[in-house]
């Protein structure tokens, strides 16, 4: 092996950090419809009457849709495998408006000053409802979000449109009230969490035309092109066979993109007008109806014995939906999986949940997908609980944690087969030098430098869901072409799938061409979401390049005229050995074109019964001023398990950057709204994102424990390393203050009255 | 309105609404490293150099491009491959949606200021947001690829 | 964005005065804040052909065009030997390096927004504003002024032998302050200035620099504080307390 595990250039980096154009909007060919949406002002209302006829005098309006133009078949733009466990329950133009931004008319014109000036022209009265604000009121409200008959769960998560149900839940495993009460101390605690933004720096885009055969083919910046096409065949009411999705380099992605957010727009203009058309969301459409992370609230009680031994664990979650399901009744079951699994040993563990209509800005997928709020609220509860018995919180995790071996109940009593989360614990002590600095010291300047320690884990694909298919092609002079379905967002997974290809095959890396998505072109793979590419797409591609050895090694000695079982291929040759009998693979390719030959290809697709999770420990030290409040990230010491490392240095900057993420919600990133329902951090002026000024020193070392399921021994990173700064950052001002704060981000004004509020009692 | 830029070191004389902003300006005259990242001038995504001076090229208005020269990384390819290759050895591109826009900014601080302190190139780069890479590998980049510079110079 | 009709870049102060008259018009700064409006303009004004874009040494001030950049304003030499680390202080955190090559004195002054670090650090100099129509006024005087029709030509910055130094509190490293704070002294008198209340910066004078921190504290948190997305009243009185401290402290150090 020479590729796997080291540290490979990705495949498109020169490209882009030349600058070519090779994203969506660089793309968008000439003459193409600008698509721009008239937005609801208000966050309940009703479409009473609508006026497009001044608009469409406008010079330049090629159309404008409403509601009456649309089809009426209920979707959702959640992209998961079909049967969505998301409600259909949204209309591309609906008379209700549900959420302040949703679509009330689509306008279409030859340029964004035509488009805009009709969009002021359209004349809309609104029946203005109260909207149901208060994710915590929603269940049973009066206020529905979704009243209308036609609403429809396509599976049994508990749905329940009259009661602003979008799912509900419980599980248990073992005897939690009995459990709690024989423990010798018992904590009930409720955190909250905010809607988190993505904000990657593309926002979302897609242009469409009618190709050359007159179907709808797409280009645009998603993560799941194949669930796309299911998706605008719902919402348009046309055959699969009549779409076509291709994707190019996304900028970025971290599951915003895992909801066809702006693919049906273009895709109806073309539709009805023939043209090419395109839309580019604005930051700000992207701020307010994009598909953030849901905001929960979690209340956990947990018990344990004077000695730190966890007993019990029981965990309430309330997420809020949004105006639209999607993604709400699969998040939430991470945020109990993910979380209670960290702790092997419980005698027992519950977890119940409530996902709620409301009229905010619906919900989505964003990287850690609810196991990043079940994490911090379930570490910050064993934080508390170390300091209710008076222990080190590393101590308290070393006596409960999950370990390799033992079969986890609160996760499909899956066995956890590949796990040094111990040996990330004593690599990030050692990092961090824990013992010295726990837990807090005051500085000359009045500063206090403190230290907080979280837990994480994650999954690797989705269990019997995920599916990832693989093409790899010999062609003439012995180069392969690899093709899948899985989509590169900036991640590398092309780069990581052609290692693993190029150590399978024998040959250099610049030997395998990678070609991304078209959906009428790439074999069928889920898409890359839920940590599965390296893991679900990666096992793919190790089993295609098994059966296209066999395929090589046959063609070899087909040409040698001597049984396959004499024969070995090299990755340069098949040959004899012993014997002077040897073929180039550059032969076997060019032979391979020759009528009287095969042409080698294999293609084989895979499907985990597990989904292996990866584990770390995040230690954080920060730099606390008492007076203003203000944390400074110090040093962040992450210690990862995902199994065998693929590639060095994409895994170390998957790691930096979901951490620095992970600041951001801890501490800056905070959705507001105004009484009316209006999103008040609708820009990078208001939502701020970590600047490299707040991210402050990250440091990566990897304890890879060896997953016999995954290919080369991995499993998945991506979603894992956003999990633990929340918990870590809470539990360092705690270790500064003395005060626990439950709600997320922690401002510096919290932390500044808190302390003043403490000193005064 | 008519002005004359040039891009690149192309002269363009040419007639432009008065709102136009730089960024549209570029990206139709082929400039598609350009990015527009934001509303708000917040995200560094479309930085390019303005009379040598790094800039937002979302800010300016068209009108005041001109008898200047704008240069974009379509203009400064050569260092491009070169800071970029640092930036790729570290996978410090990502996504790659904000680089162009960060390596004209780096590209800027080289000319500027000499010898950076990490801390003066933390402060310098502020206005490039990136949210793929926590920023660390970038830094890591950066400082290889002055002290590469530094060697060539020696 | 906002939409132009016509855009003159005018060749005096007067014409731009004249054309400013008309509602419809605005005066161009560097477009990074007038850019996130909806303004329908019919007359863009732009100031850059005037020369407006220098900072000016002579004996007794320093004379700053409307059009001097924030990030000339950091980098300039003179400025830090005779002020300090003040005007650097005062932009570093302002968004990056390309927004303050863009954004001017002359924007950032007339906007006057409650936020603004420069029209802080500026009320705790002494400083005069030359305008097209009304002449030379204080600083203070023009900040205190609703938006008008004039043009902001100049900002004079006298020499004295006043010394100042500035602080300022953000959420994140390059937000907009929740809070700003200047002080200053001359002959012995403080004079505190705190902006992003969140309402306009307002100037307190007539303390000794030598009063006892608690007073000077309990003076500048009596002023008017307000609660907006980035923080409640309550917390920006306690950083009021906090700040002031802090710029009084260092001011007696350089004093």
């Amino acid at each position: 092996m020479s590729y796997v595990n080291s540290r490979v250039r990705k495949k498109d980096a020169m490209s882009l950090v030349t600058g070519k154009p090779v994203y969506t909007g660089d793309l968008i060919p000439q003459n193409t419809l600008v698509v721009k949406l008239l937005r609801s002002p208000h966050a309940n209302a009703f479409i009473e009457e609508i006026n497009t006829a001044a608009a469409l005098k406008v010079p330049g309006v090629a159309a404008i849709f409403t509601y009456q133009d649309v089809p009426t078949s209920r979707f959702t733009t959640a992209g998961q495998t079909y049967p969505e466990a998301s409600p259909y329950d949204r209309l591309i133009l609906d008379k209700h408006l549900r959420c302040a931004g949703d679509p009330v008319a689509i306008i279409a014109a030859e340029t964004e000053a035509a488009a805009l000036k009709a969009m002021n022209l359209i004349k809309v009265k609104y029946d203005v409802r109260e909207p149901l604000l208060d994710f915590t009121k929603a269940k049973d409200n009066p206020i529905l979000v979704h009243p209308e008959e036609d609403f429809k769960a396509l599976c049994p998560v508990g749905a329940d449109n009259r009661r602003n149900l979008c799912s509900t839940d419980v599980f248990e495993v073992g005897k939690v009230e009995e459990a709690l009460s024989t423990c010798d101390v018992v904590l009930t605690r409720t955190y909250h969490t905010k809607a988190n933004n993505q904000a990657m720096m593309e926002t979302f885009r897609t242009y469409s035309y009618l190709d050359e055969y007159g179907r709808l083919s797409l280009v645009s910046s998603t993560q799941v092109p194949f669930h796309v096409r299911r998706i605008l065949s719902n919402a348009l009411e046309i055959p699969k066979s009549q779409i076509r999705v291709v994707k190019p380099r996304i900028g970025g992605g971290f599951g915003a993109k895992q909801s066809a957010v702006s693919e049906v727009y273009p895709a109806f203009v073309t539709l009805k007008t023939g043209r090419p058309a395109a839309i580019v969301y604005t930051r700000e459409e992207s701020m307010t109806n994009g598909s953030p992370r849901h905001e929960m609230q979690m209340t956990v009680r947990i018990g344990a014995n004077k000695d730190g031994v966890i007993k019990a664990i029981d965990l309430y979650a309330l997420s809020n939906a949004g105006a639209y399901g999607d993604h709400g009744p699969t998040t939430i079951g991470l945020v109990g999986h993910k979380s209670l699994s960290l702790y092997g040993g419980v005698e027992a563990a519950r977890f119940a949940c409530d996902v709620v209509y409301t009229n905010t800005m619906n919900g989505g997928a964003y990287r850690g997908y609810g196991a990043t709020q079940g994490i911090y609220a379930v570490e910050t509860a064993v934080n508390e609980m170390a300091a209710a018995l008076h222990m080190d919180p590393c101590a308290i995790r070393e006596k409960n944690m999950v370990l390799e071996g033992q079969v986890m109940r609160t996760y499909y009593n899956e066995t956890c087969n590949s796990c040094t989360l111990d040996k990330c614990m004593a690599k990030a002590k050692e990092m961090m030098n824990w013992q010295e600095k726990f837990p807090a010291k005051v500085l000359e300047n009045g500063h206090i430098r403190s230290v907080g320690v979280a837990m994480a884990m994650q999954g690797s694909g989705i269990s019997g869901v995920d599916i990832a298919s693989v093409e790899i092609r010999l062609n003439d002079d012995g180069f392969y072409t690899l093709l899948v379905g899985c989509t590169d967002m900036g991640t590398g997974c092309d780069t990581i799938l052609a290692q693993m290809a190029a150590d399978c095959l024998d040959c250099d890396i610049d030997r395998i061409a990678v070609r991304g998505v078209d959906t009428d072109q790439s074999p069928y793979d889920t898409g890359s979401y839920a940590s599965s590419t390296t893991y679900v797409t990666g096992m793919a591609v190790v089993k295609t390049c098994e059966k296209l050895r066999e395929k090589i090694l046959e063609a070899g000695a087909k040409l040698l005229d001597i049984p396959v079982e004499d024969t070995e291929f090299d990755g340069k040759r098949v040959f004899c050995p012993g014997k002077d009998k040897e073929v180039s693979l550059s032969q076997i390719g060019y032979a391979s074109f020759e009528g009287h030959n095969r042409c080698i290809s294999a293609s084989e697709s895979h499907s985990s019964p597990v989904s292996p999770p990866p584990f770390m420990v995040g230690m954080v030290e920060i730099d606390l001023d008492p007076e203003t409040g203000k944390v400074e990230i110090v040093d962040y010491a992450a210690a990862v398990d995902c199994g065998t490392v693929i590639n060095r240095n994409l895994a170390t900057v998957q790691t930096e950057g979901g951490i620095v993420q992970g600041i951001g919600m801890a501490l800056f990133e905070n959705i507001q709204y105004d009484k009316f329902g209006r999103m008040m951090n609708n820009s990078f002026l208001q939502y701020k994102i970590p600047t490299r000024l707040d991210a402050g020193k990250i440091r990566v070392e990897f304890e890879s424990s060896y997953e016999p399921t995954g290919p080369f021994g991995a499993k998945s990173i991506g979603e894992l390393v956003i999990n633990t700064p929340a918990p870590a950052i809470t539990n360092a001002i705690y270790n500064a203050t003395g005060l626990y704060f439950r709600e997320l981000p922690i401002r510096p004004e919290d932390i500044a009255l808190g302390l003043l509020h403490k000193d005064e009692n | 309105m008519q002005i004359t830029v040039t891009i690149n070191g192309k002269k363009y004389t040419e007639d432009v609404a008065p709102d136009l902003v730089l960024l549209d300006f570029l990206r139709a005259h082929g400039c598609y490293s350009v990015k527009r990242g934001c509303e708000t001038s917040n995200c560094g995504l479309c930085t390019v150099h303005l009379n040598g001076k790094p800039v937002l090229s979302c800010s300016v208005l068209a009108v005041r491009a001109d008898g200047k020269s704008v240069t974009t990384l379509e203009g400064l390819q050569k260092e491009a491959e070169e800071f970029g290759g640092f930036l790729a050895d570290e996978g410090g591109e990502q996504c790659g949606f904000c680089s162009p826009g960060f390596i004209m900014n780096v590209l800027a601080m080289v000319r500027e200021l000499e010898n950076p302190s990490e801390q003066e190139i933390q402060e310098y780069l502020a206005g490039n947001l990136c949210r793929c890479t926590g920023y660390q590998s970038q830094l890591r980049a950066i400082q290889k690829y002055l002290a590469w510079k530094q060697e060539g110079t020696k | 964005m906002f939409t132009v009709q016509q855009y003159v870049k005018v060749s005096s102060l007067e014409e731009a005065y004249t054309l400013n008259q008309k509602k419809s018009s605005a005066v161009l700064g560097g477009g990074c804040w007038m850019k996130m409006g909806k303004r329908r303009i019919g007359t863009l004004i732009d100031l850059s052909g005037l020369g407006l874009d220098t900072i000016e040494e002579t004996e007794d001030s320093f004379i700053l065009g409307a059009m001097v950049t924030l990030r000339q304003m950091e980098t300039d030499a003179r400025l830090k030997t005779t002020f300090g680390s003040g005007f650097a202080d005062m932009v570093r955190h302002i968004v990056g390096v390309q927004f303050r090559n863009c954004a001017t004195l002359g924007g950032s002054l007339y906007s006057r927004f409650g936020f603004s670090d420069i029209l802080t650090w500026l009320l705790a100099l002494d400083c005069d504003v030359e305008l097209a129509g009304a002449g030379i006024i204080p600083l203070a005087q023009y900040a205190a002024t609703p938006y008008d029709r004039d043009v902001l030509a100049r900002v004079i910055v006298h020499k004295t032998s006043r010394k100042a130094v500035y602080e300022s509190f953000r959420n994140t490293e390059t937000d907009i302050p929740v809070l700003t704070c200047a002080a200053s002294s001359l002959n012995g008198d403080l004079r505190l200035v705190i902006g992003g209340r969140p309402m306009r910066a307002l100037t307190v004078d007539g303390l000794a620099l030598t009063k006892s921190m608690e007073t000077i504290v309990e003076k500048a948190q009596s002023l008017p504080f307000g609660s907006n997305m980035r923080a409640s009243a309550q917390y920006r009185r306690h950083l009021a307390g906090v700040l002031v401290k802090r710029a009084v402290l260092r001011l007696r150090e350089v004093e």
